[in-house]
């Protein structure tokens, strides 16, 4: 008994991509339930020379063909595929040719996201820059800073400031590398030690310099020790070993752990803890959040950690940037009410394309 | 100019990727992975830097005779028995490179890492501690989850892995959206700020 091919094949350019790839769509053959799959042919002729470039199983109606070249004129078609039986062939697409695009028009959201964003930033620094009051709320972790850093002058021990795991191009470490420089003001300040370990050597060399203007700003470049800012290793547990030694050994009265962390987030917190320390962690690492809410005294969860520059300094201009993120955030929120409300109860299809992200 | 060179490069690189993001072209895909490329490259560099950092840090403290100086001959030692057997005799299957490896670092970060488990009960004791109402609410979440996670929450009632299942993906799942969604924006404010140059104190500097 034959079995019958698929049927309606058409062929397009693979939308919003990097060229080289056509994209073939069927109507499944009526066998469908009973065949295995389907195998794609391509010929650059449109009645000889077809080859299978491609199998697929039953169920599928679209295949991507991504040994396609630009520019260069296919055809298409489809057999099914049962065991070594194999149907007539489907009849022949169009033709077709594949090239790259210079627009991605389905990440059309993302920039009409950013510009409402970067139009907010511009607002609201231009009204911070007119001298317009802005109002953030308190965020305790970060009030709780310079009490930090004074009771480690007390009590005559050094702080450590822990820039997480990640590397340079993380936006967590660029943070924690703003709120260092914060914390280093205070300590010149108060002439305490500094303590900073690095897992990167990028890293290490941005929180020297950090240190070092730090120190400049707060009229102390002599109590800067290049040595207090050091690399430790770059391997996860066994920069987590070190800096435990860290805190058994040298006592620090403070510990701050701000940037990106993994599974050690709870080994160096809990160790931090049996120390005594008082202990403020700033991470954007939800899995981790929950460690840090337990063993330390204060936790800067996601946004109150990259808002914690702009709290400590008090720059009108940077608490700017925090009203437009607020404000961005309120939209986000409206949409979420309303998308559901507007795609479930109006069919409006726009609504799911304005939350998808494509790739 | 100290400072206007390194803003002048973050806000053309920042700028340049974001255009690079909007672009399927191959062109803007071969762009983005050469600068990735660089990446790596700088990257091998600064490795220098970082044993050059251990090496004075390490020295310095075993000549001052500090407190757990013996650690840090340990820690010269193994960096300079590892590199010699990496360049003097190969990295390869079966090399002793390896076998450093496979049979001391590979089961210290082991040893590391199964720690966890004691310092997780630890610190769930503080925490489940019933101080507050916050408190209270968090030990009555953890029973539930635990329960229902294992055979016999299901044996003592049986609709509890339902309710486990309801807590994670209402709740927990609601709650850590919203988290993720302040860490987004919270990103891409950052990196708009050092784009424009408005934030520059990862340079070191105020305003």
């Amino acid at each position: 008994m034959s079995i019958l091919p698929p049927t309606g094949v058409r062929v397009f350019d693979t939308p919003y991509d990097a060229g080289g790839s056509i994209t073939v769509r069927w109507e499944p053959s009526k066998d469908d339930s009973i065949i295995q799959g389907y195998i794609i042919e391509r010929s650059e002729s449109p009645d000889t020379g077809f080859v299978a470039i491609g199998r697929i199983s039953h169920g599928q109606d679209e295949f991507t063909d991504n040994t396609a070249e630009d520019g260069k004129t296919y055809y298409y078609r489809v057999r099914s595929r049962r065991g070594e039986k194999i149907s007539p062939p489907s009849s022949v697409s169009n033709p077709i040719r594949s090239s790259p695009q210079w627009f991605h028009l389905g990440k059309i959201n993302v920039l009409l996201g950013i510009v409402i964003f970067t139009a907010f930033l511009f607002y609201f620094i231009s009204r911070a820059k007119a001298g317009k009051r802005l109002f953030i709320r308190k965020i305790a972790g970060l009030d709780a800073l310079d009490e930090a850093v004074g009771r480690a002058t007390e009590m005559g021990r050094p702080i450590l400031f822990v820039p997480g795991l990640s590397s340079m191009t993380d936006v967590a470490t660029i943070a924690a590398m703003n709120i260092l420089g914060e914390v280093a003001k205070t300590a010149a300040r108060y002439e305490t030690p500094l303590i900073v370990p690095n897992c990167d050597p990028i890293v290490m060399t941005v929180a020297q310099e950090v240190v070092k203007e730090a120190y400049t700003t707060a009229g102390h470049p002599e109590a800067y020790n290049p040595d207090r800012v050091f690399f430790l290793s770059s391997s996860q547990f066994a920069f987590a070993a070190g800096i435990g030694g860290i805190m058994m050994r040298e006592k620090p009265a403070t510990n701050l752990f701000m940037g990106m962390f993994y599974a050690e987030s709870l080994i160096l917190a809990e160790t931090g803890a049996a120390t005594g320390a008082i202990q403020i962690a700033g991470t954007d690492a939800a899995m981790q959040l929950p460690f840090f809410v337990t063993a330390c005294d204060y936790t800067l969860m996601g946004e109150e950690f990259y808002a914690a520059s702009a709290y400590l300094s008090g720059e009108p201009i940077l608490v700017g940037s925090i009203k437009a993120q607020d404000y961005s955030k309120l939209i986000l929120l409206v949409l979420s009410l309303l998308g559901p409300l507007l795609y479930f109860y109006f069919r409006l299809e726009i609504i799911k394309s304005l939350f998808a992200i494509a790739r | 100019m100290r400072r206007r060179v390194p803003l002048t490069i973050a806000f053309l690189t920042g700028v340049v990727m974001i255009i690079q993001f909007f672009i399927p072209h191959r062109f803007s895909k071969d762009f983005y992975f050469t600068l990735l490329d660089w990446y790596i490259i700088v990257a091998a560099f600064s490795l220098v830097l970082g044993v050059q950092s251990l090496v004075h840090v390490h020295i310095h403290r075993i000549r001052k005779r500090r407190e757990g100086f013996t650690f840090s001959i340990v820690t010269i030692l193994a960096m300079a028995i590892t590199a010699v057997a990496g360049v003097f005799f190969g990295t390869g299957k079966g090399s002793f490179f390896i076998d450093i490896y496979k049979f001391i670092t590979v089961p210290m970060g082991a040893t590391m890492f199964s720690l966890l488990a004691f310092f997780m009960a630890s610190a769930a004791f503080r925490a489940f501690r019933a101080r507050n109402l916050e408190a209270t609410l968090l030990l009555a979440a953890a029973v539930i989850v635990m329960l229902g996670r294992v055979p016999i929450g299901f044996y003592l009632f049986p609709p509890l892995p339902n309710i486990v299942e309801w807590i994670l993906s209402h709740p927990s799942l609601a709650a850590y959206r919203g988290i993720a969604i302040g860490v987004g924006l919270g990103m891409i404010g950052t990196a708009l700020k050092i784009i424009l140059g408005v934030e520059r104190r990862w340079l070191g500097e105020r305003r």
